[in-house]
């Protein structure tokens, strides 16, 4: 008797146009597989996703929330591009973003007399270098002692969370808090312009967008990036072509940290004016934007617009929250499960699926 | 066929692999208590073979009759049935489990985990073949020669009556070789019939009864191990057709341009792998490395290129000693390498252009400051592959769409263009046709005459044969002396090959 039954064929190379459209079926299958978490939970899951979107995307607040929440997923996003493409695999970007929080925020409440022609750049420097300083120490321990960054990125994350913690509950507490763990607000010149009524920092938007175009330039154009692509295609390659690979392990680190850092700036800046507890600087910006990466598939440009396109899912998941009282864990399974997919959808560009007749 | 004295009869087995006859009509015969040596070069086809009796691949053509009963072998577990047992080159041991759990492992006889009855039968047939081990010790605390024991242990508890040993002796030290020799006569006195995988002479002589040569997936001859000697069987082992002949016009050689002087190094497993190698390649000359697969070739070339530590000795680029710096200080100094792992040398991913430039992006015009100009890239890229004929229908393809043979000729363009002082070639024509192969060679000649250095690392003894001006032999990490590459150097080689002849220096060509 004859079965039909699905076969996997390798493909030898994959034109972009089956890359898109892989990546589009991927997502479609991820809506397919959330939708029946929305079952278990008694919503209509057609429903559900008209709401995530109108949420989103379907108003101008809908839009400009989405806007607001893309920066931080950006510029971190766009570093992670570029470490994921030196297969340095850097997951401790909310760290990252944390530390960059803590010095931009530290910068802020020292300095707060200076005037903002200073005190802003001087945030954004500082919370720069302290995302890269705090992405050095796994960049140190992978390029001399082979120490698996993945870990490493992963557990600072907890150490620069904690610190937070201890300084909003501790040395840095406002006086005028009543005891509640945040800084003393920033002075107005320490904070970042909005575009309008919206909550967009537009300084913050505008670096996040130049970066995203200059480090895609970074790639293609230059001999640095050249060598950051080589190194993560084929290590051995790169050695062999005499590149100094640990160079680029730290180069990598450093930038994507300092970047993630940026971000953390932005958001105590231009959302919060003060520090708070990590929870409340970040909801976990630094590891959505590895999906940001990803589903950019490691391209700095594309990383804006799916900076946009997930940071409206997640707006439009805190509307569903509050509409259809839902769990407020239902947005991270969201998120895990479309990382999920992208991730294993790679498949449909390494294999041509095909129907097979078996005797 | 019912002679029971006959333990295994392969008759007219064939053995295709892509653009290779591994086994092309092989006859063998290993009688009952004997230990059969199957001696060749590397790709001769030996592993192939009992590869086949073992089940793990199937024959073309050809059949096989075990104890005297046609055998139709489908996977190891039929040729165990059938009293076959098999010892990898590679262990295949589980490291983080005891020595009887890995004997016992996938036996599956029961729910239950007979682990002390097992314990008491490894004891006894570790006894009885003095395969000393200890049963509740982890795999990944014991040394080699223990997990080879280990390794016949697994068989013998089998139920192994016909033993394989594929390369047995390659990782062990020499008192586990002795060790390891005993153990296998004591096996042949109780019955059991081994086959022996090797291209080590001396170890042909001192413990087979018989010998069957291999040589390019054929037999050359079966032997009586008595009545033959060490020369006669290097001579059959690598004795040989010509494929064709190319005209090596004389050339005036110049100054040395590679000196290697007591050459130190390990090998990944940090153990010696290169004892003290010198040597000399001078401009105009092809010098030729041979020696058999795992003799401290790939070692020797990544020590040479800068991407392995050296522990002791020099080395010397034109007159300026390069032992301990970078890679890329050596290639701005004039070395090209076409490694014989291809894709240590390619981004598969990525466009032939962009591949193109792997050696010199960091040269101007290719690039100015720290951009990389495309527009020379791409200009550049055309112009190698015009040059060098390579077949694509763009230099944007990326590089793993080309075949094997343009791959190589890629390669060798980009390899070549810098115009370099030394080319190292390490088996630069492995798993090439005929056609590319020879073009290669053209290629390599073509370099001699314009006066660089050439230095050849290869396993292929004819390639050795037909392009070098010197031989240099490498066995266990050691130069065993240097000839000239002429024809009737050929039976010298093949015992310095096999380990059997060391020329003293003051011979060496």
């Amino acid at each position: 008797m004859k079965m039909l039954r699905l076969g996997l064929e390798p493909r030898r190379h994959a034109p972009r146009y089956v890359q898109v459209l892989g990546l589009a079926f991927s997502l479609f299958l991820a809506l397919l597989a959330i939708a029946i978490v929305f079952l278990a939970l008694g919503v209509n899951p057609v429903y559900a996703y008209q709401r995530i979107f109108q949420g989103g995307f379907g108003s101008l607040y809908g839009l400009a929330e989405s806007a607001t929440k893309s920066i931080p997923l950006m510029l971190a996003g766009v570093g992670l591009a570029l470490a994921f493409r030196a297969r340095v695999y850097n997951i401790g970007a909310e760290g990252q973003l944390l530390m960059g929080a803590i010095v931009g925020g530290g910068i802020a409440l020292n300095f707060s007399e200076l005037p903002r022609a200073w005190l802003l750049p001087a945030m954004f420097v500082g919370g720069f270098l302290g995302g890269a300083l705090w992405a050095l120490i796994p960049a140190i321990l992978k390029a001399r002692f082979r120490v698996d960054e993945v870990l490493t990125t992963l557990m600072l994350v907890y150490v620069a969370s904690d610190f937070v913690r201890y300084l909003v509950n501790g040395p840095w507490r406002g006086p005028e808090q009543r005891g509640f763990p945040y800084s003393s607000p920033f002075s107005l010149n320490a904070q970042l312009p909005h575009l309008g009524v919206t909550r967009i920092h537009y300084p913050t938007l505008i670096i996040a967008i130049l970066v995203a175009i200059l480090l895609f330039l970074l790639l293609v154009r230059t001999k640095l990036g050249y060598e950051i692509r080589v190194a993560g295609e084929n290590p051995a390659a790169a050695r062999y072509a005499g590149m100094n690979t640990q160079k680029i392990v730290l180069l990598v680190l450093l930038i994507s940290g300092g970047l993630a850092g940026l971000a953390g700036v932005g958001e105590v800046a231009g959302i919060h004016a003060r520090l708070s507890p990590p929870e409340g600087i970040s909801p976990g910006y630094g590891f959505t934007a590895i999906i940001v990466a990803w589903l950019a598939r490691l391209n700095p440009l594309a990383a804006i617009l799916t900076s946009f396109l997930i940071s409206g899912l997640l707006v439009g998941g805190d509307a569903i929250q509050v509409a259809l009282n839902l769990p407020s864990a239902t947005i991270h399974i969201f998120n895990g499960v479309i990382l999920l997919f992208v991730i294993a959808g790679d498949l449909f560009t390494r294999y041509r699926i095909r129907l097979e007749a078996r005797s | 066929m019912a002679d029971a004295q006959q333990a295994v009869v392969m008759r007219g087995v064939v053995k295709r692999f892509p653009g290779v006859m591994a086994n092309d009509g092989v006859d063998l015969e290993v009688w009952r208590g004997e230990i059969h040596a199957l001696l060749g070069e590397n790709g001769a086809g030996k592993t192939t073979l009992m590869n086949i009796l073992y089940g793990i691949y199937h024959p073309d053509a050809g059949e096989i009759h075990v104890s005297g009963e046609h055998a139709v072998i489908r996977s190891p577990q039929d040729a165990i049935h059938l009293g076959i047992g098999m010892v990898h080159q590679q262990f295949r041991l589980v490291q983080t489990h005891t020595v009887t759990e890995n004997v016992i492992l996938g036996m599956g006889d029961g729910l239950l985990f007979r682990e002390r009855e097992a314990r008491q039968r490894i004891k006894e047939l570790a006894e009885k073949y003095s395969l000393q081990v200890d049963p509740e010790a982890r795999v990944w605390q014991l040394s080699a020669g223990e997990q080879q024991r280990v390794e016949i242990l697994k068989a013998l508890y089998r139920g192994a009556a016909i033993l394989i040993l594929d390369e047995p002796t390659s990782m062990l030290t020499p008192s586990e070789i002795e060790e390891l020799l005993k153990t296998l006569h004591r096996m042949t006195e109780e019955g059991h019939t081994i086959i022996f995988i090797t291209h080590k002479l001396d170890e042909v002589t001192a413990v087979s009864h018989r010998v069957t040569v291999l040589r390019r997936g054929k037999v050359i001859a079966t032997l009586e191990t008595a009545q033959t000697n060490e020369r006669e069987l290097a001579h059959l082992m690598v004795g040989r057709e010509v494929l064709f002949r190319l005209a090596k016009e004389p050339v005036k050689t110049g100054e040395a341009v590679l000196r290697v002087d007591d050459l130190h190094a390990l090998s990944d497993k940090n153990l010696p792998a290169l004892k003290g190698i010198s040597l000399e390649v001078c401009a105009g000359e092809i010098l030729g490395v041979a020696g058999v697969a795992g003799n401290g070739q790939r070692e020797f070339v990544e020590a040479l290129t800068g991407l392995r530590p050296v522990t002791g000795g020099f080395i010397f680029l034109k007159d300026s000693e390069i032992t301990r710096t970078a890679p890329r200080v050596r290639i701005d100094s004039g070395m090209s390498c076409v490694p014989s792992e291809r894709l240590t040398a390619f981004i598969p991913n990525m466009s032939i252009a962009e591949n193109m430039i792997l050696k010199t992006y960091r040269q101007a015009p290719i690039s100015k400051g720290p951009l990389l100009d495309h527009k020379t890239v791409n200009a550049y890229a055309d112009r190698l592959i015009q040059e060098y004929a390579v077949m694509t229908p763009s230099r944007e393809t990326p590089v793993k769409l080309l075949s094997g043979g343009n791959i190589q000729r890629a390669l060798l363009a980009r390899e070549l263009s810098t115009q370099p002082a030394l080319l190292i070639a390490a088996s630069p024509t492995s798993g090439l046709d005929v056609g590319a192969t020879e073009t290669v060679w053209k290629l390599l000649l073509e370099q001699r005459k314009q006066g660089r250095a050439v230095l050849l690392v290869s396993e292929d003894l004819d390639e050795v044969m037909t392009l070098s001006d010197r031989i240099a032999v490498l066995y266990e990490g050691e130069i065993m002396g240097i000839v000239h590459g002429e024809e009737n150097n050929l039976e010298q080689i093949g015992l310095m090959m096999a380990g059997a002849l060391r020329l003293p220096q003051e011979k060496w060509a």
